[in-house]
């Protein structure tokens, strides 16, 4: 029972290094078309991301994994109930990772990797808002916890699109602060970059506490833990503050707060899920009003004791070795992208 | 139309479909691993720039493959919740520890170092580059580890027992679960069939330059060292396929006897080719008698059930003889016996003709012969890979013969209830829609890498020129840019 408590906010924990490193990832994705002008800041945009967006789509896969093995039932359920926005997600991913590598590959279908960069990267952005929005509000399942509502029509709702948008404007604003950090200082692109900070961090905001106030005042606080609620309005707090701090950072022009400003907005995407994590608790896919089934819980969903020790064993030793390759290729890569890094992009123009 | 409502034959289809694509890319970024990062490390010892501009085209080709080969392994990861949740809820106790593990030990490992690899060239010390080639071709071979033992788990399960309620598969020894009867053979035999898939597809590469004689010392480089590591691998690979051989015949009863087309008790003989007649219960065969009972128990008469009498016992109780597919899975094994022994005759004319001074650069039909020479191990490992999956119909979690009481599963009642029959037939046509846009961007990329060949790095040799003509200004930058894609559509 301990480790299945344990392994719920493991699972979050991994949802958040998803939510964090791929956010920015996918943020510049969608901002890519609107932002960078030309080859050579696409170029620019693409070895910002070059290095590091495999590893960070890794943890899409283990944290996805870890649901798996840890909470079967609630795996099985939310895979199969999203089904086609689990495959729409699944296919935005795919052409988005072969954009990489074929668009440095080859220079005439270029728009066409262009055009899977964006979608790919747009698709997901919005779809795993609306994602968790359904988890939070509740699916309709049946007495075997199949989910039983409309296929993807059944999962839109005016809640779960507006965490949709929420998931957007976060990872937008981390995608413009991580190019904004990484796009040579003084180029346009890196200003440009800065100044769409401001905006989506305050769009971030405002969808923030209209979300708030949605859950508060509309859904109610019946369900969620008490025990948690000083932890809920911490977290909640943290949120706030690592936004503004962010808002106030994008003020100063100088690489250091360029560098703070998005590391507060990574702080408030790790925030946002394990407030998440802290309303459910210790629920994993709530139930609505009209479903027969009831809620999928940790201690409904939960693998044996013995399955749960074995992971956690895995997650010991394999977690600290992830966190030093993330050191290495963090720091490997540090600094702004330079003439000199761009040769391997453009070198496939030959 | 009947089969478009047939939600359990949509999601079998969707899957095959979806694994039969992925392993082709797989095989060759872990067989081209291995290349590129023998490759990395020769022209980091000898720091000759022939050496170092393989070792280039070997990055960039291993690179466009690996990207496929990752984006279509999520649709895997994916696949057991969103189209075989009563799968994952049976087996999930066991089943989703190895795929956390895989994503932690090896596609971290994998990805990161591939960063490195293509990016941190002139960034990172050259041993630490070099280690990063190795340790990018490691996490894949890793990662063939956890996929297979998840696998073998599903041919023969172990260190399981059944909850109390029936509901589920529940873990009792993890080791035990990991290193089943067959995880191991299975391993070695995969992993080294995926290492002669890069042997030959960097010898078909070599053979085409012998062909249009360009790169001549390049491509001897090229075709001698994929040489010598397809014959290192298909050597191994006679041990691993044996242990395989072994495996099914003591575990898994009713794969074996698809696999020779018994039906009746016998001594099951090796067949060279053959037919099965499903309707009749017949094999017309050319074999050698008693072959299979040879290879498998080293002696030539022992006699093994056929289905018939499978399907007598409690065990298998559940197999209905006429709905198996016994002529799929012995030709499908038969096509990859037949595969093997090409890539043998391949290896020896390749190694006897291709050496130095060899006289293979005056023939012409062994240059062909070897161009399309990896359409063999690529026949093999997907008939290889048909026969292991479809052997184990109409079980998806066999229920081999050492596998704990009651730890079994028929594949009709493991895919989602929740997914409709329409939603399947939108996601096979999106799959072939993608898919193919997938293959048709590789082959362009590796295309060009090819055409491109092992010359001398442009951009080392550019690298004053392009820090001037940025320097000067980036609108320049851009105009080259522009003017030289220009060039290249004119070249086209």
């Amino acid at each position: 029972m301990e480790l299945a408590v344990l392994w719920y906010f493991l699972v979050f924990l991994l949802i958040a290094g998803y939510f964090i490193l791929d956010g920015f990832d996918l943020g510049a994705g969608v901002l890519y078309p609107f932002i960078a002008k030309g080859e050579r800041e696409q170029a620019i945009v693409r070895r910002a991301l070059g290095p590091v967006w495999d590893g960070n789509e890794v943890w899409l896969l283990t944290a996805g994994g870890a649901l798996f093995a840890a909470f079967p039932d609630a795996y099985a359920t939310t895979f199969s109930g999203f089904y086609l926005a689990i495959m729409l997600v699944l296919f935005a991913l795919i052409v988005r990772a072969v954009s990489f590598e074929f668009w440095a590959g080859e220079g005439s279908w270029r728009p066409v990797w262009n055009v899977c960069f964006f979608v790919g990267s747009l698709l997901p952005a919005l779809l795993f808002g609306v994602a968790a929005g359904n988890v939070i509000a509740g699916i309709p399942m049946d007495a075997q916890g199949n989910y039983s509502g409309v296929p993807l029509l059944g999962l839109i709702s005016p809640f779960t699109l507006l965490c949709g948008v929420f998931s957007l404007v976060m990872f937008i604003a981390a995608g413009a602060c991580w190019l904004a950090l990484k796009a040579p200082v003084g180029t346009p692109l890196q200003q440009r970059a800065a100044k769409l900070r401001l905006p989506s961090q305050l769009a971030s905001v405002v969808i923030f506490l209209l979300l708030s106030g949605w859950v508060l005042g509309i859904m109610g606080t019946d369900g969620m833990p008490d025990d948690l609620i000083l932890v809920r309005w911490l977290l909640a707090l943290l949120v706030l503050v690592c936004l503004v701090y962010g808002i106030v950072l994008d003020r100063q022009a100088s690489t250091r707060a360029d560098l703070w400003s998005f590391l507060c907005q990574s702080g408030a995407a790790g925030a946002v899920v394990f407030l998440g994590a802290c309303s459910l608790f210790p629920v994993l896919v709530n139930a609505s009003a009209d479903s027969v089934g009831a809620p999928i819980t940790l201690m409904t969903a939960g693998a044996s004791e013995l399955s749960l020790f074995c992971m956690t064993v895995i997650l010991c030793i394999g977690l600290p070795l992830v966190l030093v390759y993330h050191v290495i290729i963090y720091r490997t890569f540090r600094g702004r992208v330079s003439d000199a890094d761009l040769e391997p992009e453009m070198a496939g123009q030959g | 139309m009947d089969l478009f409502a047939d939600q359990v034959l949509m999601s079998r289809i969707q899957f095959a479909l979806t694994a039969g694509y992925h392993f082709i890319f797989v095989p060759l970024t872990i067989g081209i691993g291995l290349l590129m990062s023998i490759f990395v490390t020769r022209a980091n010892r000898t720091k000759r720039p022939e050496d170092d501009a393989l070792a280039r085209m070997w990055v960039k080709i291993y690179t466009a493959s690996f990207a496929i080969g990752v984006a279509t392994g999520i649709t895997m990861e994916f696949s057991f919740g969103t189209n075989w949740a009563n799968y994952s809820r049976f087996v999930g106790d066991i089943f989703g520890a190895p795929l956390a593990a895989e994503a932690l030990f090896a596609f971290f490992l994998e990805s990161i170092f591939l960063g490195i690899v293509i990016f941190g060239r002139g960034k990172v010390r050259p041993g630490f580059y070099v280690a990063s080639a190795w340790l990018t071709f490691a996490g894949s071979a890793l990662s063939a580890l956890w996929i297979l033992i998840a696998n073998s788990w599903m041919q023969t399960p172990a260190g399981a027992e059944l909850s109390a309620d029936g509901s589920q598969a529940v873990i009792t020894d993890f080791f035990a679960a990991a290193f089943n009867p067959s995880t191991l053979p299975r391993y070695g035999h995969t992993v080294l069939a995926v290492l002669v898939m890069g042997a030959f597809f960097m010898m078909a590469v070599a053979a085409w330059y012998l062909l249009k004689k360009k790169h001549g010392a390049a491509a001897r480089t090229m075709l001698m060292t994929g040489a010598v590591v397809g014959v290192l691998s298909t050597a191994g690979l006679l041990v691993f396929a044996h242990a395989s051989a072994v495996e099914v015949w003591e575990e898994q009863p009713t794969k074996l006897a698809m696999m020779e087309g018994m039906y009746e008790t016998e001594v099951p003989g090796l067949a060279a080719v053959g037919i099965v007649d499903e309707a009749a219960q017949e094999i017309t065969a050319l074999s050698v008698p008693g072959g299979t009972s040879f290879l498998a128990t080293g002696t030539w008469d022992t006699e093994y059930p056929g289905l018939n009498d499978l399907a007598a016992t409690e065990k298998y109780g559940d197999i209905v003889v006429e709905d198996m597919p016994v002529n799929f899975v012995f030709q499908t094994y038969h096509l990859m016996v037949a595969g093997f022994g090409l890539i043998c005759i391949c290896l020896a004319l390749a190694l006897i003709f291709g050496r130095k001074k060899g006289n293979i650069q005056n023939m012409r039909w062994l240059q062909w012969l070897l161009v399309i020479s990896p359409i063999f191990p690529f026949l093999a490992i997907q008939t290889g890979w048909l026969t292991a999956e479809v052997g184990r119909q109409p079980y998806v979690v066999y229920p081999s013969t050492t596998g704990p009481d009651g730890v079994y599963m028929l594949t009709n009642t493991g895919t989602s209830v929740s997914v409709q029959p329409f939603e399947l037939v939108i996601t096979l046509v999106l799959f072939f829609a993608v898919y193919l846009l997938l293959f048709v961007g590789w082959a362009r990329v590796i295309g060009r890498f090819i055409k491109e060949g092992p010359v001398a790095g442009a951009p080392d040799g550019d690298t004053s020129d392009a820090g001037i003509v940025s320097a000067s200004s980036p609108e320049k930058e851009d105009a080259l840019v522009v003017e030289e894609m220009a060039l290249e559509g004119g070249e086209r």
